[in-house]
């Protein structure tokens, strides 16, 4: 295992949090991180570690109490203070200091560490996080998407080589995310910074690309980078963590030329797949790899609709199927009634199949852009 | 059961002038009886303000609410009949859920006989028979949520429910289970519900038809495929979807719309006024082209998304930036290397002034 | 791969030493002092016997103890409920913003800027049959009123000044709770049509609960150990009718210099003191945690 680098934050809340879920000292023993900060060698490469987080246990911070080393850049920091470390972070509540302006907000990092020309670098992070024209006024007057952006734009004044981000955009409305989002990204790119974002929600870690963590319960499940964890889960709890909507997950037991599934079509398994004779099976579907229209080769499901979420670019058809809850992204706007039944079909070769350990057998094999 | 009729503009000053001055610029609007309806807007556009006068809590500065042709502009929600579910859930703690179900029944003194089968249906209808007798303040989010929803629904005569984004305390996996309970309440009960959100999701899904606000006004209303496909203003094409549809500032003149030194013929089947123009296409439908294709436009691909489902290209073009939604397998060129896409198609719109041409 | 446990910092015990200190010698060694008073007879100031418990079994067989206590006990219930229902009927009635609001709170507040000695001479010359406004205007009205003559008059007066005293705290601890109550609730009530009772009766009193706890806490330390008041008006008379528990310990103590039996019995009361607050306390701590089991707005 690479060095084991680990940041703790100031942010105790987050610690105690995991005590209380994961209970016990014992348990949070287990949870060993170990990775790299790639140093940034490619300016195309990325370096955000989005961390995707199950049961909104946050983790930014590391165990205090237990034995635990962390280093940054080589550097033994487990015993230095918070303050002493470099790290920026922005926090779930838009914090700001509040009786001061925005510009003085942005301020306070350059000032503290006596860096010059204070004002064109405020100035210029402004004008980069859209707020250049509230420069003067508190942050209470400002809505909650703006506050955030002050919050980010003193994270970045601070120019620490360490960036953490507790789910940031979770409190604010939801096209207001989708813009944020983008800019986030742009951000953390144009940036120097290594960038460790905590969120629950798969879309947001996906854009940001670079690499994942994926955390359920104060275990590391996997860990990579974030389109190869998406796309090869190594367990069931990584599928079902890191995928939304969630895969359906059907049960399977072996048959004659591959698997069938309890209640449901026969699955043909590809050449070179090694089942290792188990007994149980589960086979994952993407609600994106079920489709409306038939194909030469698909396999079909069957079921009736409970409920379709239209969200303009796509449509999210629940079903209910003797196989159990299905649901599949349709794209475009499709209605369906209440109880109507619906055909779904997939290629075979789009199934994941997981051991009854959880642990990954078969994933679709991508053509490669 | 009503159809509620709105003609009327809401303001907290006096003396109103600007638009600006206006919490709700002059409208009209009618909502059929028994329709499902959703308002949809970011913070601060108005939504909220035009619940709360529906339901009798505010009182229009100017115009007037009909009930069914009834003026009910300064009737109380108690004589209007309205149900409201609230944010948060609004319970009384102290009660047990069938209490709390047969409160406005009491409060009308209604016989107990009749109260007991009403609240016996209703809590059948939202899956809480098991729990009628257990106290109200322990329950989870979505229980109180149905709880609120119930007090609204065990009046017969109820005329309509309004809904003040009731989803945002719920959590995220048990959200869609209370929306297929609200489609379901629908399909059966055929009230008029109306419906406050920001999230497109919710308010697409909900309602038959969908009423997008911005800034006090009420730039469209129409089902979910008429607001994704010919959005009437240009908010509504950069709210509706994920992302939103792109914007190219072109110039129509002489049978050509011009975008910096890029040249697209103007489409012949429409006649477009001459001056600025907004030149609208979803990243849905903005396809890769063959290089030199009449409609399309050269662009320099700035980054290539993995988004699991789909990719997603964000591309440049004269200084502005166009987004495209691929299939998971499409192979798409290089950053920094071009791209031709498709900008002129059946689905493009083109906007002046804001508006939908 | 080596670990290493990261240090406790310690120094937060220096910075807690010189508020030990200080309390340690305002609070805890006088406690010690009494504690040693209360197991020595002490005769003069140089002899001294230690007597052991007897003190404590003297005081609690002492018939006049018993009868302060039942005093104290029927005012302190008294006190109760007269000021808690009528604070929160005052609270009701306050309006809740703008600078009416603001106005109203102030001089609701008045009378708990007084100090206690200064109350209670107020009271006292207020009840003067003969330059006392309330003591002339009973007698003009006919009423044969005297607080030093009679002894139910001299209760009435003595309760009538407490709830005069400190019922704006109570107003002033559920005006906050009411204020607390979001918009929402009284709109849904209104929907669901819902009479002005039916709303204190199920919105309004349940969201004061927490509150209402702090202030029946607070009234009843306050007035179970209430001694300038009723000193100053009363005296403890006429008799003893007035003679609450506090006045009878300093009345043991500082009149008849009976230092044991005193110490005895002030630590008695502190006992007492102590579990009644232990009890409430804790009916607080579980109001308090089903309320946070409710969504905040």
């Amino acid at each position: 295992m690479a060095a084991l680098d680990r940041y703790r934050t100031e942010d105790r809340r987050a610690l105690d949090q995991l005590y209380r879920r994961v209970g016990g000292p014992e348990a949070a023993e287990r949870l060993q991180l170990t990775w790299q900060w790639e140093r940034r060698q490619n300016p195309a490469a990325r370096h955000a570690v989005p961390w995707l987080v199950r049961e909104g246990t946050a983790i930014i911070g590391a165990c205090t109490a237990l034995p635990v080393r962390v280093s940054v850049g080589g550097r033994d920091v487990t015993g230095t203070p918070v303050r002493e470390r470099n790290v920026a972070m922005v926090y779930q509540q838009f914090i700001n200091y509040p009786s001061m302006t925005v510009a003085q907000n942005i301020a306070s990092p350059l000032k503290l560490r006596r860096e010059t020309n204070i004002e064109r670098r405020v100035r210029d992070l402004a004008e980069r996080l859209h707020i250049e024209m509230f420069l003067d006024r508190l942050p209470a007057e400002l809505s909650g998407g703006q506050q955030q952006r002050v919050a980010l734009a003193r994270a970045l004044a601070k120019g620490a080589p360490l960036m953490l981000l507790d789910e940031p955009l979770v409190n604010l409305d939801y096209k207001l995310r989708e813009e944020l989002r983008e800019e986030l990204t742009q951000l953390f790119a144009a940036g120097d910074s290594t960038v460790v974002y905590a969120t629950t929600e798969p879309a947001e870690a996906l854009l940001l690309g670079g690499y994942t963590a994926v955390l359920g319960e104060g275990r590391l499940l996997q860990y990579g980078p974030t389109a190869e964890v998406f796309h090869a889960p190594a367990s069931l709890a990584v599928a079902r963590a890191f995928s939304d909507p969630p895969m359906n997950l059907l049960a399977a037991r072996p048959s004659g030329a591959g698997l069938a599934i309890a209640a449901g079509p026969e699955l043909p398994l590809p050449a070179g797949v090694a089942l290792g004779g188990q007994a149980q099976y589960t086979v994952g579907v993407r609600a994106s790899a079920l489709r409306l229209q038939e194909r030469a080769g698909d396999l079909s499901m069957h079921g009736v609709v409970e409920l379709a979420e239209i969200s303009g670019s796509d449509t999210y058809v629940h079903l209910a199927s003797p196989m159990g809850s299905l649901v599949a992204q349709v794209p475009g706007v499709h209605y369906f009634d209440l109880g109507q039944p619906v055909a779904l079909y997939v290629q075979p070769g789009q199934l994941y199949v997981f051991g009854a350990d959880g642990a990954l057998l078969h994933a679709p094999i991508r053509r490669g852009i | 059961m009503a159809r509620i009729t709105l003609d009327l503009a809401h303001s907290y000053k006096p003396q109103p002038v600007a638009d600006s001055d206006y919490a709700l610029l002059p409208l009209k609007m009618e909502f059929e009886d028994g329709g499902a309806y959703a308002l949809l807007g970011p913070s601060g556009c108005g939504k909220t303000t035009m619940l709360n006068i529906m339901s009798g809590l505010l009182v229009p500065s100017h115009g007037s609410v009909l009930f069914d042709g009834r003026d009910v502009t300064r009737a109380s929600p108690q004589e209007r009949n309205i149900a409201q579910v609230f944010q948060f859930p609004v319970i009384y703690d102290t009660m047990t859920v069938a209490q709390n179900l047969a409160f406005p029944l009491k409060n009308r003194k209604v016989p107990e006989a009749q109260i007991r089968e009403r609240v016996g249906a209703i809590a059948e209808m939202l899956e809480l028979s098991g729990q009628l007798d257990q106290r109200a303040a322990g329950l989870a989010a979505d229980a109180k949520q149905k709880i609120s929803l119930g007090r609204g629904l065990v009046r017969p005569d109820v005329a309509a429910v309004l809904f003040d984004e009731p989803l945002t305390v719920i959590d995220p996996h048990l959200k869609w289970q209370l929306r297929r309970k609200l489609k379901q309440i629908h399909h059966e009960l055929k009230l008029t519900l109306i419906y406050v959100t920001h999230d497109q999701i919710e308010a697409l899904t909900f309602a038959d038809q969908v009423v997008v606000m911005t800034r006090g006004r009420a730039v469209q209303v129409g089902a979910a495929d008429a607001l994704f496909e010919r959005p009437q203003h240009v908010f509504v094409g950069h709210f509706i979807g994920s992302p939103g549809m792109n914007f190219l500032p072109v110039e129509h003149a002489e049978g050509h719309l011009q975008l910096a030194e890029h040249r697209l013929p103007a489409p012949g089947a429409r006649t477009l006024p001459a001056g600025p123009l907004l030149v609208g296409v979803r990243p849905e439908y903005l396809a890769r082209a063959e290089p030199g294709a009449a409609g399309a436009l050269a662009c320099q691909v700035l980054r290539v998304q993995d988004l699991g489902t789909s990719l997603m290209l964000t591309a440049e073009v004269a200084g502005q930036v166009l987004r495209a939604r691929f299939d998971p397998d499409a192979r798409l060129p290089a950053p920094g290397e071009t791209v031709w896409l498709q900008v002129l198609g059946e689905h493009t719109c083109f906007y002046q002034n804001e508006e939908l041409l | 791969m080596s670990t290493t446990t990261k240090p406790v910092n310690q120094k937060a015990w220096f910075l807690i030493l010189p508020v030990l200190i200080c309390v340690a010698f305002s609070a805890i060694v006088p406690l010690m002092t009494v504690v040693n008073y209360s197991v020595q007879d002490i005769i003069s100031p140089e002899r001294r016997v230690f007597v052991g418990t007897e003190w404590f079994a003297a005081v609690m067989r002492d018939e006049e103890l018993h009868q302060a206590l039942l005093r104290q006990l029927t005012f302190s219930g008294a006190v109760l409920l007269v000021e808690i229902p009528l604070g929160i009927a005052l609270a009701l009635s306050m309006p809740a913003s703008g600078w009416k609001s603001s106005a109203v709170l102030v001089t609701v507040a008045l009378s708990l800027l007084i100090p206690w000695n200064v109350v209670g001479t107020i009271w006292q010359i207020y009840g003067r049959s003969d330059i006392g406004l309330l003591g002339a205007a009973l007698n003009a009205a006919g009423i044969d009123y005297s607080y030093t003559g009679n002894a139910t008059h001299a209760w009435i007066t003595v309760l009538v000044m407490d709830v005069w005293h400190w019922t704006p705290l109570v107003a002033l601890l559920c005006f906050a709770g009411l204020r607390s109550i979001p918009d929402a609730y009284y709109q849904a009530a209104r929907i669901d049509g819902a009479s002005k009772f039916a709303v204190f009766r199920y919105i309004q009193l349940p969201k004061m609960r927490g509150v209402l706890m702090i202030a029946v806490l607070l009234r009843f330390m306050d007035s179970f150990m209430i001694y300038t008041e009723p000193f100053v008006l009363t005296g403890g008379g006429p008799g003893n009718a007035t003679t609450f528990l506090s006045q009878y310990l300093t009345q043991k103590a500082v009149g008849q210099f009976d230092l044991g039996p005193a110490a005895a019995f002030s630590l008695i009361y502190f006992l007492i003191i102590l579990l009644l607050c232990f009890v409430l306390y804790n009916w607080m701590q579980r109001v308090g945690t089903q309320a946070a089991q409710e969504p905040v707005a």
